[in-house]
């Protein structure tokens, strides 16, 4: 068995079999048709959430580019009175935070495509519910019990994996969006104590080492730019 | 037979189409062993490639799959994590 194989395992287990119980399927139909517009309900308000909980983030993320910006106005503030150790300090931070907003951007545009296409799922899902709507009409009108149980057991079948499919992609964007509120939290902690408790880190050593590097590399061409804006002395504003 | 691309759609296959996509597919279950996410990403593409010549399923259709492909943006950490959660690598 390949991936595939695997994966349909998954989805197999996941798929409900509700109806192959049932002696007479025509009987429990409008049952079951109830329970989809249910769990159609409970997709749309998890579609709702990602899409609050990604404006929150990009909120959030605007918030903290002014804290960036503050900080290196900090800087030119500090190098105007000769307190290059404060400016460094300062810059530091600034890079360091930025650094993370740069990933939270990127994570925030992966997002935003997520989202687009759960909105689409979503469409997707309420044509296949509306579809079986149809069918169980159909299905109680002309069928006997036990071509009922074939016919429309496909097609509860079909739609129970489609709603598997949508939830576990709602289930990959909430996800998503709670690393990002902890990555722009701990941005936050960065930007306001200088000090990181869990430093996000690449999952790769060299990766972060280098970052490290550049970093520094970064916060001195940063210096050396400002200090050639900014005369010295106390008499910029 | 029917495959699903996750969160894309549903398409069926005739026999030859599948012949190529069954190789296609041993190729992306060694990837996911190896834990290697280019390779993971290349067979996905050309997989998903394959599964994209069927012809796809009406959107009213409503029908069980009987493979099913991860999704295209899927890595193979999310892979994995997946298999590991069901213990079925």
């Amino acid at each position: 068995m390949g991936i595939m194989g695997r994966m349909s395992t998954i989805f197999k287990a996941k798929v409900s079999k509700a109806l192959d119980q049932v002696e007479d399927p025509r009987e429990t139909l409008d049952y079951s048709y109830e329970r989809q517009l249910e769990q159609l309900q409970q997709v749309r308000r998890g579609v709702a959430d990602v899409v609050t909980s990604k404006k929150r983030i990009e909120l959030q993320s605007a918030k903290l580019e002014d804290q960036i910006k503050g900080w290196e106005q900090d800087a030119k503030d500090a190098l105007a009175q000769n307190r290059e150790d404060l400016a460094r300090e300062a810059l530091t931070r600034k890079q360091a935070a930025q650094q993370q907003l740069e990933g939270l951007h990127s994570q925030l545009s992966d997002l935003e495509q997520e989202q687009t296409k759960l909105v689409e799922l979503e469409k997707k899902l309420s044509l296949k519910v509306d579809s079986f709507r149809t069918q169980k009409e159909v299905v109680k009108a002309k069928f006997s019990a036990a071509e009922a149980q074939v016919k429309i057991g496909e097609a509860a079948g079909g739609l129970s994996e489609e709603m598997a499919d949508i939830g576990m992609a709602m289930q990959r964007a909430q996800d998503k969006t709670e690393s990002m509120q902890a990555r722009a939290s701990a941005i936050d902690e960065l930007l306001s104590s200088g000090t990181l408790d869990d430093p996000i880190s690449s999952g790769d050593h060299l990766k972060d080492e280098l970052n490290k590097m550049k970093a520094t590399s970064s916060v001195d061409d940063e210096l050396a730019k400002l200090k050639a804006s900014v005369p010295a002395g106390g008499a910029a504003s | 037979m029917i495959v699903r691309i996750m969160t894309e759609g549903q398409y069926e296959l005739d026999g030859d189409q599948l012949e190529s996509l069954k190789h296609a597919d041993e190729e992306l279950l060694v990837t996911v062993r190896n834990n290697d996410a280019a390779g993971f990403q290349s067979h996905l593409a050309v997989a998903l490639d394959l599964v994209r010549q069927g012809r796809p399923l009406h959107a009213t259709m409503l029908k069980e799959s009987e493979l099913v492909l991860p999704a295209p943006d899927m890595t193979v950490h999310e892979a994995r994590r997946l298999f590991d959660e069901h213990q079925i690598l």
